[in-house]
């Protein structure tokens, strides 16, 4: 009981303070509602956005379409609430790629130090010197384009960032006295790392996640302009940008809305990661 | 009567909504040395950087801290400048964070020389010379274009004591000058301070924990407690005729030696095989290459050390910081290879044991760390912290015997039951140190490791835990080896004790033996620097008694 009641009252004393956090809830808020669109998409959009419709093109914003519509005369706020599944995935999975490859390495190097953590972070630094466009381009060029191969990429440069972080923060951990405590209790480094390591630099790694998201969904924006990314029909942010360039004059606002989404996401989720940082820090953590 | 420097009227400080300064008085006479007292959150910091008007966001203060005929709370900040650093001078208690990193400590002795008096370079460079002089740091020998990182923290906290002095203030404030250095450093830099206020006719506001420092140095001392001041009067008097209960109590705890119904397990008397024993060891540590293919240069941490410990015995190593007393307990308790010699814990080999065997061992060895708040996971609870090392028992206990004996030990140290569901934030100091001797002790060891473990406490709480030792080996029969830096401590509970210099062990011996009638050099230089409460008090009455 008291200890539900404890959980509890944790929960209710960070939701309190996050109110406190601007960037938080604005971040929050920005993200809640571009991955709500993305949500609805899945059931419902404005039009179909795989049926061209010519006569219509190259629309100003109007009642019937909100953000006007492409040079196909498809629907632009329906092609952004799709893209938006596009771009979430990319970036859901490229950190969960980077989490699950990256967590694990940073803190084996950190646990095994000597030569297995030379080897391993002067690979991490190898694949660090590679820009994500970069590696895109490579597999893109063994497997072809695709969405799976933007995922990959994009998930390959985020490893070494939190094999990085993780090594660091496990590092600093690994002098506390209660890790020796847990070495003479005689538990084995593995345990100790699940144990005592991984639950104190979740936090860190939380901050980080927001961050590489929001990369994420830049670089996932960036492949597809240069046609790396997601192939048409499916619609996604980047490649938006793209078709609108050689029309900017005509129709300055195919470029706008898609660039405003990307901006707007990226924002959303770097004030997250922000407001996220002043939460989770211990020292601002109020002592009960 | 001459009127005085710093006169303290009254003065309430408040920090958002909760008081932290409840009216408090004093005064502070020029040539006079003030000692305030007082265990941690006591305000007796605070009550100092008011003084200076160096207050933190939120506060807000009430009542009257007259400087030298004007109120310090009413002058604007511009006014502050001009008294902070040329009529008040200050020393911080870690002269690592007081210096900045990246300036020679010439320049930053110079800096405020300058600033104030508007002197060109070269004049403020003289004065600057002179000035670390004075603190014992001749530019011949110590060049003022050194970086804080280039010296030694006795040598740090004598350029902050340059700085702080160097426009000659008439009050000059330390707090806590010296927690954070050895006590052979702590003697130097004492007398040194002391030498100063006298020559230069200052007022010295002293600001410590330590009873037997603040004894040896001021001529009169209030002793704090919740923001307020307890008591006060002159040094010699105000102990003879103390009347509050928590001065008493701190006076007490000061010099506080737990009853012992066993008699000392002495090693030369003992007719029984040692419980551990150490022969040759050295621990080196490889230092960063100097240069690409040359070999990386070696430094012997312990450098080829043997003795016992034997059943039921406390035995004690003593040392200042670098002594290489830590690194001596982590090769003990198998936490890091040594590179050399053996430990044999109930005769098997511990270094080198295969990891079956350790765990075998370690049920049996266990430690206490010094820090309160870094020896906890902060992220679990207080029953999974104390029943860590259960695992080493694997399945021969049952999980409910388990839980019995989580609950047993709490007992054991004085926690309750309730405690078993708190986080470690919830405890205090001194409650997580009893959380963590419980850890020791959830195995049922015959040794335990006590590596600095009473050193982060207030003198009160403190005194508290070694009673609780000592209780605990006479109810268990366990053996100690406690590592300390104070004398006091360690002859308070040990039978025997090492004395450790430079990574060898160059004293050991029965504990009065070795303190009362130290042999070694180093020894006797230790135990002449320890603060003595006693001693202090006795020459405070002869000096009170001319006067």
């Amino acid at each position: 009981m008291s200890l539900i009641k404890a959980r509890l009252s944790a929960v209710k004393d960070l939701a309190g303070r996050s109110l406190h956090s601007m960037s938080f809830v604005i971040g929050g808020t920005i993200f809640a509602l571009v991955g709500l669109m993305a949500f609805v998409s899945f059931f419902w959009t404005p039009y179909p956005v795989d049926v061209l419709d010519i006569p219509a093109k190259l629309q100003s914003p109007s009642a019937a379409h909100w953000l006007g519509t492409d040079h196909f005369g498809r629907d632009i706020l329906s092609m952004i609430m799709v893209g938006a599944q596009n771009s979430i995935a990319v970036a859901i999975v490229a950190v969960g790629i980077g989490l699950f490859i990256g967590v694990p390495l940073g803190l084996a190097a950190a646990v095994r130090r000597g030569m297995a953590d030379e080897f391993l972070m002067r690979f991490n630094d190898l694949v660090f010197a590679f820009p994500a466009l970069l590696s895109a381009v490579m597999i893109t060029a063994i497997f072809g384009p695709g969405a799976v191969n933007a995922i990959i990429a994009i998930g390959i440069f985020n490893i070494p960032v939190f094999a990085r972080v993780a090594r660091g923060a496990a590092l600093s951990l690994m002098t506390r006295e209660f890790i020796l405590a847990a070495r003479v209790a005689g538990k084995s480094r593995t345990r100790i790392t699940v144990e005592h390591i991984l639950p104190n630099i979740a936090n860190l790694l939380i901050v980080q996640g927001t961050i590489q998201f929001s990369l994420g969904i830049l670089a996932e924006a960036g492949l597809s302009y240069v046609g790396l990314g997601a192939q048409p029909p499916d619609p996604s942010w980047g490649r938006m940008l793209f078709d609108a360039q050689t029309m900017i004059g005509l129709a300055p606002h195919i470029a706008l809305f898609p660039g405003m989404a990307i901006i707007i996401s990226v924002l959303g989720l770097n004030l997250l990661g922000d407001g996220l940082r002043d939460l989770l820090d211990p020292k601002l953590q109020r002592r009960s | 009567m001459k009127k005085p420097l710093l006169s303290i009227r009254d003065f309430h400080l408040d920090i958002g909504s909760a008081p932290i300064i409840k009216g408090i008085s004093l005064d502070l006479h020029p040539g006079e040395i003030f000692g305030l007292v007082g265990e941690s959150g006591s305000g007796k910091s605070l009550t100092a950087f008011s003084a200076m008007k160096l207050l933190p966001h939120a506060a807000s203060p009430r009542g009257e801290i007259v400087f030298d005929g004007q109120n310090v709370l009413d002058l604007d900040d511009k006014q502050m400048c001009g008294l902070r650093g040329r009529q008040m001078g200050m020393v911080f208690q870690e002269p690592m964070t007081a210096l900045n990193p990246v300036k020679t400590i010439g320049n930053q002795v110079s800096e405020g020389i300058r600033w104030h008096l508007g002197i060109d370079a070269q004049n403020a460079d003289k004065r600057m010379r002179k000035l670390l002089g004075m603190v014992g740091l001749p530019a011949e020998r110590f060049s003022p274009g050194r970086y804080p990182h280039e010296l030694s923290g006795g040598q740090r906290q004598r350029v902050v004591i340059a700085m702080a002095i160097a426009l000659k203030p008439r009050l000059l404030i330390a707090d806590e000058p010296t927690t954070a250095l050895d006590v052979t450093i702590q003697a130097q830099i004492l007398t040194l301070l002391k030498d100063i206020v006298k020559k230069q006719k200052m007022a010295l506001l002293l600001i410590s924990h330590d009873l037997a420092v603040v004894a040896d140095m001021a001529d009169r001392i209030g002793i704090m407690r919740d923001g307020a001041i307890v008591e006060t009067g002159s040094t010699a008097r105000l102990f003879e005729t103390m009347k509050h209960p928590y001065s008493l109590n701190l006076r007490e705890a000061s010099t506080h030696v737990p009853v012992r119904k066993t008699k000392p397990v002495l090693s030369a008397q003992s007719k029984v095989p040692p419980l551990l024993s150490v022969q040759n060891l050295v621990c080196e540590y490889k230092l960063q290459r100097k240069k690409l293919f040359a070999a990386r240069p070696v430094v012997k941490a312990v450098n080829s050390v043997s003795f016992n410990i034997y059943p039921g015995q406390s035995l004690g190593l003593v040392g200042e910081s670098g002594c290489g007393k830590s690194t001596l307990a982590r090769a003990l308790l198998a936490l890091e290879p040594p590179s050399d010699g053996h430990v044999d814990f109930m005769g098997q080999p511990l270094t080198h044991a295969r990891p079956d065997d350790l765990i075998k061992i370690r049920r049996d060895l266990q430690v206490v760390f010094q820090d309160p708040f870094g020896s906890f996971n902060p992220r679990r609870r207080a029953r999974w912290l104390v029943g860590e090392p259960l695992g080493l028992l694997g399945k021969e206990i049952s999980k409910a015997e388990k839980q019995d004996r989580i609950v047993d030990v709490l007992d054991a140290v004085g926690l309750s039951h309730n405690d078993l569901d708190k986080f470690p934030h919830e405890f205090s100091g001194g409650q997580r140190q009893r959380l963590a001797i419980a850890r020791a002790l959830v195995t049922g060891p015959k040794l335990v490791v006590a590596d600095e473990a009473v050193s982060a406490l207030d003198v009160s709480i403190r005194a508290q835990i070694l009673d609780l030792l000592v209780a605990l080996r006479e109810k268990l029969g366990i053996s100690y080896l406690f590592i300390s830096h104070d004398l006091s401590v360690v002859r308070a509970i040990t039978d025997e004790v090492m004395v450790m210099n430079a990574g060898k062990i160059v004293e050991q011996g029965p504990t009065g033996d070795v303190f009362d009638h130290p042999k070694h050099p180093y020894t006797r230089l230790l135990v002449s620097a320890a603060p003595n409460l006693q001693q202090a008090l006795k020459r405070r009455r002869k000096k009170e008694r001319q006067t």
